[in-house]
């Protein structure tokens, strides 16, 4: 009896660590998001999604052009980065085979590695020099070069879970290769496509490194795509460090609104996640 | 009886391994030929190379030649997909497109390739699905998700998109092994019906399914064609030594 009780209370103060674990992982991230909400919650309003921000001694205002600029900056960055991302993935598993396929898998995983700093800076040899300017398609470059290997890695993943039963009964009736691929097997990976995009386009919406020396900001409207534009994370990291309170005031806002946005981007690709596997 | 498909020296090669070796033989047209043989004697390969689907094989290489109606369908000019079209395949375990209903499932060899006229997308499915005795089991349910059928359904469906397409050749990999004894009666007698218009070629472990369905029967041996013949004499008065071995049971 005494060695059951003996377990019993083993198991029981294991049981305890774990759940003290866990609540060390959760507290820093409710903790931020109370703060957050703390902070930034009574300067939302709708001037905050209207206007731009005023000038200095002037109160008010609102990050309108950093919420347009960040939608300008990933829609341009979605573009180039899931075409990519998903053809570079279905030559992979569908086409490719052999060194070549591994070496460009490789690549990939060093691309997804390397500080996105980084990319802001090759984006900046590469567009900014040349285009002599700072620009949104910079930006929205950096942030594809970011896209790319989390969308290619995700779909390669998805594809390879289609069985390829499915692929031969598609073949033996007669359909080429490239409709088999487009509309049976990327159609059966297609939620954990979606989810892999959905959960790239979080990882880029909250990127600010990139974008310091491409997309480098801008008080006001941008015209054109490509004259410097701005973003919220770029708004909410200059406003922050700047000395007035109005701009600490926005910069929480501008921070919650964007926590929120990648919240329910991580709660849509988890739904499409979860609608995957309930089945078909 | 006229040859419908021919094998001249048929090698199929994966890697270094040499599946297939030097098969010679003929298919007659409008009958049922079993090939049958132990696991890995490369019956199911040679079934496959005869709709080209060691294509998409990495590492597969397939000499000699296979011939359709006496035209090379290894030859350069050749589509491999214009080829799939006349020579259609059933597989092992039932494979419906688990996304699509039953209707879609048999129109799919169409509806994948482009659009497809309605009325006459109607008829195709009643039609093909009449073909395969499984139109009154599913008339009323035809925009069902294919998967609700029965195993034994899935696969009188996947007969019925395969000749939907209009093949003239039916390639089938052990068609009845993954269904219970009344499906695979089922099958069977379903064979039997569609030699009149396709010219079947089945590959099966089941030797008294062998016995039942076919005309002709070969049997492969370590990617060697033993012997071929008539089904009857093949089980009755086989040649070869290794043919009367494993018919009787001795090995595989």
């Amino acid at each position: 009896m005494t060695v059951l009780a003996w377990r019993k209370g083993k198991s029981a103060g294991m049981t305890l660590l774990m759940a003290l674990f866990t609540l060390a992982v959760l507290i820093p991230l409710v903790l931020i998001f109370i703060h957050i909400i703390k902070m930034g919650f009574s300067s939302i309003n709708l001037d905050f999604f209207l206007q731009i921000p005023k000038p200095t001694g002037e109160t008010g205002g609102g990050m309108a052009n950093g919420l347009a600029g960040s939608a300008i900056l990933i829609t341009l960055a979605s573009l180039l980065g899931i075409p990519v991302g998903i053809f570079g993935a279905i030559y992979l598993t569908e086409y490719g085979g052999g060194r070549f396929s591994d070496l460009i898998r490789f690549c990939a995983d060093v691309l997804s590695g390397i500080p996105s700093i980084i990319t802001g800076m090759v984006a900046y040899t590469l567009l900014v020099v040349p285009l002599k300017g700072f620009s949104a398609l910079a930006g929205a470059f950096a942030l594809s070069l970011i896209m790319i290997p989390i969308v290619l890695r995700t779909t390669e993943e998805q594809l390879k879970l289609v069985p390829g039963t499915l692929r031969e009964a598609s073949l033996a009736l007669g359909i080429p290769l490239w409709r088999t691929t487009l509309k049976v097997t990327l159609r059966s990976a297609l939620t954990g496509v979606i989810t892999g995009i959905l959960l790239s386009i979080a990882r880029v919406a909250g990127e600010t490194a990139p974008l310091l020396f491409t997309a480098l900001g801008n008080q006001f409207w941008s015209r054109k795509l490509t004259e410097p534009i701005a973003a919220m994370p770029l708004q909410i990291f200059s406003f922050a460090i700047s000395p007035y309170d109005d701009w600490h005031r926005l910069a929480w806002a501008g921070a919650l609104v964007l926590v929120t946005i990648m919240f329910g981007l991580s709660l849509a690709a988890r739904y499409f996640g979860r609608s995957r596997q309930s089945g078909n | 009886m006229n040859a419908k498909v021919q094998l001249e020296n048929l090698n199929v090669h994966f890697g270094k391994n040499h599946a297939v070796k030097n098969a010679t033989m003929d298919f007659s047209a409008n009958s049922v030929t079993a090939i049958i043989g132990p696991s890995g004697c490369g019956k199911s390969t040679v079934l496959r190379s005869l709709n080209r689907m060691h294509d998409l094989t990495p590492g597969s290489k397939v000499s000699g030649r296979v011939s359709l109606d006496g035209m090379d369908i290894y030859d350069r000019g050749i589509d491999p997909v214009a080829i799939r079209r006349r020579v259609g395949m059933v597989f092992q375990k039932p494979n419906p497109f688990p996304a699509m209903s039953i209707h879609d499932n048999v129109i799919a060899g169409y509806k994948l390739n482009g659009r497809v006229n309605r009325a006459e997308a109607d008829e195709i499915v009643e039609s093909s699905l009449k073909r395969v005795a499984l139109w009154d089991e599913v008339k009323d349910r035809l925009r069902a998700n294919a998967m609700e059928l029965s195993g034994g359904q899935q696969q009188r469906l996947c007969i019925a998109r395969t000749i939907a397409v209009k093949p003239e050749v039916i390639l089938m990999d052990e068609p009845a092994s993954a269904l219970d004894p009344l499906s695979t009666l089922k099958i069977e007698e379903l064979i039997e019906e569609l030699k009149e218009k396709y010219t079947i070629i089945i590959v099966t472990h089941n030797m008294q399914q062998a016995a039942r369905v076919s005309d002709i029967t070969a049997f492969f041996y370590l990617g060697e064609l033993i012997e071929s013949g008539e089904t009857k004499k093949i089980f009755t008065n086989p040649e070869k030594r290794q043919t009367e071995d494993y018919i009787t049971g001795r090995f595989g």
